[in-house]
């Protein structure tokens, strides 16, 4: 395993520290993968605060937040644990390619003028989706990531039931939320593709019991969201050819800003606390 | 860890105690054991060791009770103290004592429904969108006719509802 020190910056706010350098084995791309798709998730999320259409919504959006960085806090610090590395220095000093979410996390939410549509719809794909994958890891040969699963699993199922009520009511509500939820299917639905194709790091975790692989996924979510979708009057469209990279550290053009603006305080002032 | 001599299982006798009167700095109402994170006491040569479990991945109290644990129990003459997270089995809403769920509704929060213990790997087969409680009395007049206003309230645990007999709002502590 390669570990480059972070570098000191002398003049803290007028230096950019230096990226850290994580040759991810096949496990810790693996949780990499989980982590940082709660982290990027809970970001976006976090955009809504003091946003959201109403202050019901406002205050759910960024609970839903807190959880996905409790859990992303407690995956990173068990990865960083095994290289090296602490919580913070993993969020705040990785490089764009180095990080493995979803790519579907990463898309623009308010902050890209997308709708509050293609919000709530995100938060059921990947509700259930991590729903799904936090029960399965409960069986996880790595007792620390059953532990954190055992906790993560009742908080998602909240946000399955919380996503899934906002879906139905606009999918379902008026001509207006209606249109606005087929435009979001619209968007999002090629970059569900990602959550299911599986590649020679889920089969090493599945042989080692670490987790499933995210083949293994597929029928527990779809029987999450398409009755949702159904009871929503909505239609998913037909899978396509195009797949999104994101867990490979191969993202949109998004994420990079997202980035840009959730490390600039550890890399301008390195190291610092509150 | 040493076996406990007598004095040593005076001092955990002596800290659960203490550990009684330690306010939840979110819900402080109750206390960290009628909470249920407080899983053991343990007298250790150089110190207490109070085992603690987090009751939400993200919940933002995790430090300030792990402060005011130690904090309470060294000015109780009971230190040096020290904390240990353990994880897993992770908390339920199941683990708030009788004592604690009657403070809570006193105090205007409707307190938990019991979950139970679901079998291994039943999770995903459980209707999400059903999960949510329509069966919260008022914590103030005790009618059933109640509806949920928001499903989060002002923390993690929470979700807002309001009375339709009383037309007070309250809080309801979800069952996780």
């Amino acid at each position: 395993m390669n570990i480059a020190a972070p570098s000191k910056s002398v003049e803290p706010g007028t230096v950019t520290t230096e990226s850290i350098r994580l040759e991810a084995t096949p496990a810790q791309a693996y949780l990499l993968r989980i982590g940082d798709t709660c982290l990027v998730h809970a970001q976006r999320l976090a955009e809504w605060s003091g946003h959201a259409p109403i202050l019901e919504e406002d205050i759910a959006l960024t609970n839903l937040a807190l959880d996905l960085v409790g859990q992303a806090r407690a995956v990173l610090t068990h990865v960083g644990a095994a290289s090296g590395f602490d919580e913070d220095q993993l969020a705040f000093l990785r490089g764009e390619r180095d990080f493995r979410n979803l790519t579907l996390v990463e898309l623009p939410g308010r902050r890209g003028g997308r709708d509050f549509a293609d919000t709530v719809l995100r938060n059921l794909l990947v509700a259930a989706w991590l729903h799904v994958l936090w029960s399965r890891l409960q069986a996880s040969s790595d007792t620390e990531v059953a532990a954190i699963a055992g906790k993560a699993v009742k908080e998602s199922r909240y946000h399955v039931a919380h996503a899934a009520e906002w879906v139905v009511r606009l999918g379902d509500g008026s001509d207006e939320s209606t249109r606005r939820m087929r435009r979001a299917v619209e968007r999002l639905w090629p970059y569900v593709a990602e959550m299911f194709e599986a590649d020679a790091i889920d089969a090493q975790a599945e042989a080692a019991g670490l987790g499933p692989g995210r083949g293994a996924l597929a029928d527990e979510w779809h029987a999450i969201v398409d009755p949702v979708i159904a009871d929503a009057g909505l239609q998913a469209p037909a899978a396509g050819a195009f797949r999104s990279t994101g867990t490979a550290g191969m993202h949109s053009e998004h994420l990079g800003y997202i980035l840009a603006e959730m490390q600039s305080l550890q890399r301008s002032f390195p190291g610092g606390v509150w | 860890m040493l076996a406990i001599r007598p004095s040593q299982a005076g001092r955990v006798a002596d800290a659960w105690r203490v550990l009684h009167d330690v306010p939840d700095p979110e819900v402080p109402a109750i206390s960290v054991t009628e909470l249920g994170i407080v899983r053991d006491v343990v007298a250790h040569a150089d110190g207490l060791e109070i085992v603690v479990t987090p009751t939400y991945s993200g919940c933002p109290a995790t430090e300030v009770i792990a402060q005011s644990i130690v904090d309470a129990l060294e000015a109780a003459g009971l230190g040096p103290a020290r904390i240990a997270h353990r994880r897993a089995p992770a908390w339920t809403t199941d683990w708030i004592t009788p004592e604690g769920r009657e403070k809570l509704r006193v105090y205007g929060i409707a307190p938990p429904g019991l979950c139970g213990t679901p079998a291994a790997g039943a999770a995903t087969n459980v209707a999400p969108i059903r999960l949510i409680a329509r069966d919260v009395p008022c914590p103030r007049c005790g009618s059933a006719q109640t509806e949920r206003l928001s499903a989060f309230g002002s923390t993690a645990c929470k979700a807002l509802y309001r009375c339709i007999a009383c037309r007070e709002p309250f809080e309801h502590f979800k069952p996780i």
